[in-house]
């Protein structure tokens, strides 16, 4: 069925079958590739993407539940010219190996320093509580997300 | 310029595309007419493969066939070991896909082809299977009483008795003033990978070609394998390495399914990809560690280890894979850790059973014998009435003894010895760092609920592993330099470490050498990979190597072109100069040295780690209040990155401390198939590590000075939380003597002291 929704500002429709995942979708039919897959049952973070602002995983929601939203994936939060300071950060501070779980880690960043851009440690950590790194050991990600909140503040 | 990156704390190379989303992982890589791999796994331990029927899967609109191994003419290749590669081992080897028998829930069955995954998974529940079960050997204990034997041909469950001896242990056993004997076990893991592993194949009727994408950590190795199997020559096959999320030893090694999807895309003339899901991973990917000993240390009454014996037995899983001798071997080898031990007899067996095979993990073998000895020596201390840090400087191995000789393993006859350190150094600086003198006085204590406990244990990594790496530098067109690597990344960010020694070597800005290419066979004539944390080691050496051929090529080259003798011609960054002439360095594209550094000897690292932690006796709960890591690496290219596998690798450790373990009820059915189960480290879980990484003895085996660095973190996590643990809890009498420390274990333990102190 044919489903119609926004990604990273642009408006796309895609025909899809009614079982297909946002995930799928994003990375097979769409080929932004960025938004990785790591569990398919909702633990790992892997997938998050923003819906209309907000850090969602996208293997556990449904690409034709994202009908009439706007998404986000972390293409849509890089640019060519440059690196975001969020991902000036995380280089910064060695809070990627693999690279592999970094963009579900970016989306969710963003989505907290956008709305919370005073966090504190903890609240740093709890929300990323969410996505699981196997290589950092999230020492890195944490301080890369605390050393970008200026970078949010109104 | 000399000598300007090498030890710089250099932002990776890599990020800028894994930030924005630019990776190229193997999933990411499209192909027109691909049809998608999905795999049939045994849901039955143990049992006899009756018959397999996929005509009604073969009627699903959309599935194009089904590959079982009636499909494979002379019947399905074997995949042989790639380390340790004994004789012994044969027998249990595992073909690449069931034939006759299923030995763990999880083995293939059949391949399924279909337009689409979920088409393939459709498909998979009209497959009709019928096995006949047989009784499942679910541990290691019913593996030995040999009643039910995985394979009828060597009749044994037994595939092999490591031995690991040093001098005389029997004797110095005989004449010891105090023996201290204990049973001590650890859990299972896995490198559980954030990417699950991937396939892509690709078969070129007209030129005969296949290509293979998804290679990781050894894919010059695995090319090999898969040209035997699957009857090529090396030269018709392309490994092509694509990002890889993550490794640690798990990811990268040839598993049946490297060769499933190239023989299934040869079979078919179509372009297939397979692409593990969650669940299939936590049951088809090498496991590891779960080894169980009873070891016996004997000292002097100042507390002088004497000597180390002890039988060590391992839950193998149902074949020897590619490396799954690996744990079962470094455990008895390492058992003495970075101490001096003039007599070790360590027995270490290897149990086949009906639960996945075991490979290597990150720190294989070592985690477990870091545990095995260090909580013992806790417990020895005490009963000799030794500050427990004085027994360990009294017997940690000084630098007049290096090279200190280490106990070999038959029948690998692997004699080693330590290279180069004076290992209290990082202990005593691991105790600075904490402030050991201040909290000292907290063992023990109960304040606001919760006990208070401090550990602290020393460790042995060893890295490096020869025989040989590769590497060559090439002028590109616009006149930077590339290097080409015959080892491979999973994820530790080798391109920076490894254009920041050839930007040293060539006296050139790191920004000149343009890229780094590894991983894919066509890099390089020969290469060897990533394990055994090697690649800065071996893969670094071979860069220095390179640079030099490199400049001797150039030279020569530009000698004749500039009219100056060979000795006169410079590089200037982008510039060749000689005889007061200059020309472009992109004059010389295309001119390219290849080097190598071969190396029989390993490198040790070495460290401490100290924990000060709570626990809450009442919830079994661990929190850790400050936990510092001091390791000296020989020299620190990069210490960003050295950090960051210190750091990474710690977490991984203290997941395999606390959480992780892969369970299996006694008819073999696997009880942890989601990360519901097999518990992770999250960000909450382990806030409060810190790292101290040292340079001050250079390894004298490599021209770098460098030491293999991946592992230290892992290694000695499980012995450090375990000592915290005991010393938090003393007043409950309590001695932890397995892994994980889970809140039910903890709470076990309590609750024993509880009822001895009533008694």
């Amino acid at each position: 069925m044919t489903t119609k929704f926004e990604v990273n500002g642009k408006q796309v429709s895609v025909d899809v079958e009614p079982r297909l995942t946002l995930a799928d979708c994003l990375r097979h039919e769409l080929r932004l590739t960025g938004t990785h897959i790591g569990c398919e049952h909702g633990v790992c973070g892997a997938c998050t993407v923003l819906v209309d602002g907000e850090a969602v995983r996208s293997c556990l929601i449904l690409a034709v539940q994202a009908e009439g939203s706007k998404i986000t994936t972390v293409e849509g939060l890089s640019s060519d010219a440059d690196l975001s300071p969020l991902q000036k950060s995380f280089r910064k501070h060695h809070a990627l190996q693999c690279g592999f779980c970094t963009p579900g880690f970016i989306t969710t960043a963003h989505a907290l320093l956008t709305e919370e851009p005073d966090c504190d440690a903890d609240r740093v950590r709890e929300v990323l509580s969410g996505n699981i790194c196997r290589c950092t050991g999230y020492i890195g990600i944490v301080e890369a997300v605390l050393d970008a909140r200026a970078a949010y503040k109104k | 310029m000399k000598n300007t990156f090498i030890g710089q704390p250099m932002e990776r190379r890599e990020d800028m595309r894994f930030l924005r989303g630019r990776g190229e992982y193997v999933d990411d890589v499209a192909m027109p007419g691909l049809l998608y791999a999905v795999i049939l796994r045994s849901s039955v331990a143990h049992g006899r493969l009756i018959s397999i029927d996929a005509s009604a899967a073969l009627k699903v609109p959309g599935v194009h066939s089904v590959i079982t191994a009636a499909d494979m003419p002379g019947g399905p290749p074997i995949v042989p070991m790639r380390l340790q590669p004994l004789p012994e081992f044969k027998p249990f080897e595992q073909p690449v896909i069931a034939h006759d028998k299923v030995r763990y829930v999880g083995e293939p069955i059949a391949v399924v082809l279909a337009s689409s995954v979920a088409i393939g998974e459709d498909a998979l529940e009209a497959i009709a299977v019928e096995i006949e079960d047989l009784p499942a050997v679910a541990d290691w204990q019913t593996a030995a009483k040999n009643k039910s034997v995985l394979f009828e041909k060597p009749g044994t469950n037994r595939s092999l008795v490591f031995q690991a001896r040093k001098g005389d242990a029997d004797a110095a056993f005989a004449n010891a003033p105090y023996v201290r004997r204990e049973h001590l076990r650890t859990g299972r893991h896995y490198g559980l990978t954030m990417e699950p592993r991937g396939v892509m194949a690709t078969w070129d009727d007209a030129a005969g070609k296949l290509t293979v994408y998804g290679a990781a950590k050894v894919p010059f190795f695995n090319r090999r394998i898969l040209s035997a199997q699957i009857k090529l020559p090396v030269e018709s096959i392309e490994m092509i390495e694509n990002d890889v999320g993550g490794g640690y030893g798990a990811r990268g090694e040839f598993y049946p399914e490297d060769f499933l999807i190239p023989f299934a895309a040869r079979h078919v003339r179509r372009p297939v990809k397979w692409i593990e899901d969650r669940r299939e991973t936590l049951m088809a990917m090498n496991h590891a560690r779960e080894e169980e000993c009873d070891l016996e240390v004997a000292c002097a009454r100042d507390g002088t280890i004497l000597a180390i014996r002890g039988e060590v037995h391992t839950d193998m899983g149902a074949y020897m894979r590619t490396n799954g001798a690996v744990g079962a071997r470094n455990v008895s080898q390492f058992m003495a850790g970075p101490y001096r031990v003039p007599h070790v007899k360590i027995d270490s067996s290897l149990w086949m059973t009906n639960k996945t095979p075991v490979g290597t993990y990150r720190g294989p073998g070592r985690f477990e014998a870091n545990f095995f000895l260090e909580r013992m020596i806790d417990m020895i201390a005490a009963d000799l009435g030794i500050d427990r840090i004085d027994f360990r400087r009294k017997n940690l191995i000084t630098s007049a003894e290096q090279p200190y000789p280490i106990a070999h393993v038959q029948p690998t006859d692997a004699r080693d010895e330590y290279d180069s350190g004076e290992y209290s150094e990082t202990l005593e600086r691991a105790l600075k760092e904490i402030d050991w003198p201040k909290l000292s006085k907290l063992q023990g204590k109960l304040i606001d609920g919760k006990y208070h406990g401090l550990g602290v244990v020393c460790f042995i990594e060893g890295g490096g592993a020869g025989p040989k790496e590769s590497a060559r530098i090439e002028v590109n067109k616009d006149g930077t330099l590339s290097v080409y690597m015959g080892t491979s990344s999973v994820g530790q960010g080798v391109e920076t470490v490894f254009a920041q020694i050839a930007a040293d070597a060539l006296e050139v800005p790191v920004e000149r050498i343009h890229h780094v290419y590894h991983g894919s066979t066509a890099y390089v004539s020969d290469g060897y990979g990533a394990y055994h944390s090697r690649s800065t080691v071996m893969g670094g050496s071979a860069v220095l190597d390179a640079t030099n051929n490199f400049m001797a090529t150039l030279r020569q080259a530009a000698g004749k072109r500039l009219g100056c003798a060979e000795s006169n011609v410079a590089l200037d960054i982008d510039k060749v100069t000689g005889g007061g002439r200059s020309m472009e360095l992109s004059e010389f594209a295309e001119l390219t040295a290849e080097g190598a550094f071969l190396n029989k000897k390993h490198t040790y690292s070495y460290g401490a780690h100290v924990a000060h932690i709570t626990v809450d006796a009442r919830l079994g709960r661990i929190e850790i209040v400050d936990y510092v890591v001091v390791q000296d690496v020989g020299r620190a290219v990069n210490p960003l990155t050295v950090k960051g596998q210190v750091l990474g690798s710690l977490v991984q450790g203290l997941g395999g401390a606390v959480l992780e373990d892969l369970k299996y009820d006694e008819n073999g059915q696997f009880l942890t198939g989601s990360l519901a189960d097999y518990l992770l480290p999250t960000a909450t879980d382990f806030p409060n590590l810190r790292c101290v990484v040292l340079d001050d003895y250079p390894s004298p085996i490599n021209p770098l000075g460098v030491k293999g660095a991946g592992e230290g973190g892992i290694i000695a996590a499980g012995g450090c939380m375990a000592n915290a643990v005991a010393n938090a809890l003393q007043s409950f009498g309590a001695q932890p003597l397995q892994l994980p420390l889970t809140p039910t274990y903890i709470w076990e333990l309590v609750q024993a002291g509880q009822k001895q102190a009533a008694e």
